[in-house]
């Protein structure tokens, strides 16, 4: 009995700290979200007011959220699809093909994970700059005539942005492909070489059944990860800008907090959150296959 | 046999285009940040003409990197101190013991995952800043935000379902014979915990403290929030984008690749020191938040 009591005591002073912390900073927020975006505040009255469904009926017509709606399903459709598959590409390239300097590049592919999307966004505004940029100078001296392409236009900026988060998250991708492809035992590869089958056959026939649960979770987790990565670029690289051609949803919601208005800033916080959910739930669904052993 | 060669430099060539798109532009910040304010002028692919390392200075003293450095600094390993204080005892009994409430909380923190610190940066926000005015009314003084050690809390507190997911999986795959033989020779609890489990789990505390540490200084937008008042300390992401958009203003473009080169050369020396735990570690974890 003594001992049993020693031990609940042990378990509550070591899993009290972590639960206090992680209700006050996570779960009381995320309930705080959803309660504040029925509600009117702003920076300088703090009283709150009871506003019911308004500030949801004021952000569907709010161009500049439409627009960030937009740009937030582009950019995780686009960055996605790219990123997944280069990442496969690559990784099937460094496991499946005996390439020389094989581990430098998979060290070089890594880098622009482990920067800070701040500095990534200083090396793009290398890259991008109109007069002297990287990009630029790189397409005056293969076309022979001067390139001076705005990157950052109204137009281009999406593009742009997506290019930035492609490039930041190939290699963590890759890597991670690189682990599960090289389970995937030899003796397979041999005996579809020996009926013939090429390259691509097996890599759709054989590598990519086999490491699909490790692609349906990295695919869930992504999702969720460019929401916020595209915030983490825009904010960083445009601000939103040119006239809030950038915008996604994160940093609208950001941008209404700057603002001052802080209801209407989590009803935008609100649809991010069902939508990242919905569409994980969504890709779960889709992806689901029977799961094959090796 | 021919067109299997041609496939060969064709993977060749893609492998090395990723490669120099991601080391032409990362070296040439680091030779930019040695250039003279006049030489941006020019074409961008000439060398630099000397080894301008007053860049680096004014960085340091006039922009104040050398101080958000340290902040940077003294944020991260408190961050990680506490989280790894907190984390461990708490992922240790989830996976050890059955206790009341287990599940819910192993669900819980599961749930955690899907949460990300940005979603609700507004209410952690808007909760310290309500703190500040009750302590204000209270004692004439708020110390919630603007403080460096309330920014570390917030940064290990949000990183928890994580670090304990991936904590937790290694503790569930120990076999109890480790616990069996420390009880038997009297060690309490806390001392078989402390003494025999945690010295095992070192692998899996590395890489916690790897990705936490990549994340927690590379960290920018809970850190502009939560240190807000102007002229207070900030951390080095937040003052490199201050540096960013002050110089373009000034056309200060050296001072604007050293600050960029002092944020990235840590995580980079740090990366070719441990790159190949960094890499094996991320395959334990799965997820990245």
């Amino acid at each position: 009995m003594k001992k049993h009591k020693r031990q609940n005591s042990f378990i509550a002073l070591c899993v009290a700290p972590a639960t206090l912390l992680f209700f006050i900073f996570m779960v009381y927020p995320t309930i705080d979200v959803f309660r504040m975006s029925f509600f009117e505040r702003g920076a300088y009255s703090p009283t709150e007011n009871y506003v019911g469904l308004q500030n949801f009926g004021v952000l569907i017509k709010d161009t500049r959220f439409i627009v960030a709606c937009q740009n937030t399903i582009f950019l995780i459709v686009a960055v996605t699809i790219v990123t997944f598959a280069l990442a496969l590409f690559f990784a099937a390239c460094l496991t499946r093909e005996k390439v020389r300097g094989n581990s430098i590049f998979r060290v070089v592919f890594y880098i622009p994970n482990i920067l800070s999307v701040v500095v990534i966004s200083g090396v793009f505004s290398a890259i991008y700059d109109t007069k002297n940029g990287l990009l630029n100078s790189l397409l005056s001296i293969f076309s022979g005539k001067a390139v001076s392409v705005l990157w950052k236009s109204e137009e281009l900026v999406v593009i742009s942005i997506a290019i930035a988060m492609v490039w930041q998250a190939i290699g963590y991708y890759m890597v991670m492909y690189m682990a599960s492809m090289s389970a995937v035992p030899e003796s397979l590869y041999e005996s579809a070489g020996l009926d013939g089958a090429d390259k691509l056959t097996q890599f759709f026939n054989i590598t990519l059944p086999l490491i699909w649960t490790n692609i349906r979770t990295t695919l869930t987790f992504f999702i969720i990860s460019t929401i916020n990565m595209a915030f983490l670029f825009v904010k960083a690289m445009t601000s939103g800008g040119p006239n809030g051609a950038s915008e996604v949803v994160l940093s609208f919601m950001y941008g209404q907090k700057d603002a001052g208005l802080y209801g209407y800033s989590m009803a935008a916080g609100v649809v991010i959150f069902l939508f990242s959910f919905a569409l994980s739930a969504l890709v779960n669904k889709a992806t689901e296959r029977e799961v094959l052993q090796y | 046999m021919n067109s299997n060669k041609l496939f060969k430099t064709f993977v060749y060539i893609c492998l090395l285009l990723l490669a120099i798109s991601i080391l032409v532009p990362v070296a040439w910040v680091f030779l930019a940040s040695v250039k003279e304010n006049k030489e941006f002028y020019g074409n961008p692919w000439s060398l630099p003409q000397g080894f301008y390392f007053k860049n680096f200075l004014d960085a340091w003293n006039k922009a104040g990197m050398g101080e958000y450095m340290l902040n940077s600094v003294i944020v991260t390993a408190t961050a990680l101190v506490l989280l790894l204080v907190i984390a461990l005892p708490a992922a240790y009994c989830l996976a050890r013991f059955n206790f009341r409430g287990r599940n819910i909380l192993n669900t819980a923190f599961a749930a955690g995952l899907f949460i990300n610190v940005n979603y609700i940066v507004v209410p952690i926000f808007l909760m310290l800043k309500d703190g500040d005015t009750f302590l204000k009314n209270l004692f004439g003084g708020g110390f919630l935000l603007n403080n460096l050690f309330v920014l570390a809390l917030v940064y290990a507190s949000t990183a928890l379902p994580f670090t304990i997911y991936l904590l937790r999986s290694y503790f569930v795959s120990l076999p109890f014979e480790f616990e069996e033989a420390g009880y038997i020779d009297g060690a309490s609890y806390f001392k078989t915990m402390v003494k025999i489990i945690f010295p095992m789990a070192r692998p899996s505390i590395i890489t916690v403290i790897l990705f936490n540490f990549l994340s927690f200084w590379n960290e920018y937008i809970v850190s502009l929030t939560l240190l807000s008042a102007a002229g207070g300390s900030k951390t080095l992401p937040v003052g490199l984008i201050n540096l960013m958009q002050g110089q373009q203003a000034k056309a200060q473009y050296g001072v604007m690749y050293a600050g960029l080169v002092l944020v990235m050369l840590p995580t980079l020396i740090l990366y070719v020191a441990v790159q190949k735990k960094l890499t094996e570690g991320m395959t334990v974890g799965g997820v990245k938040g």
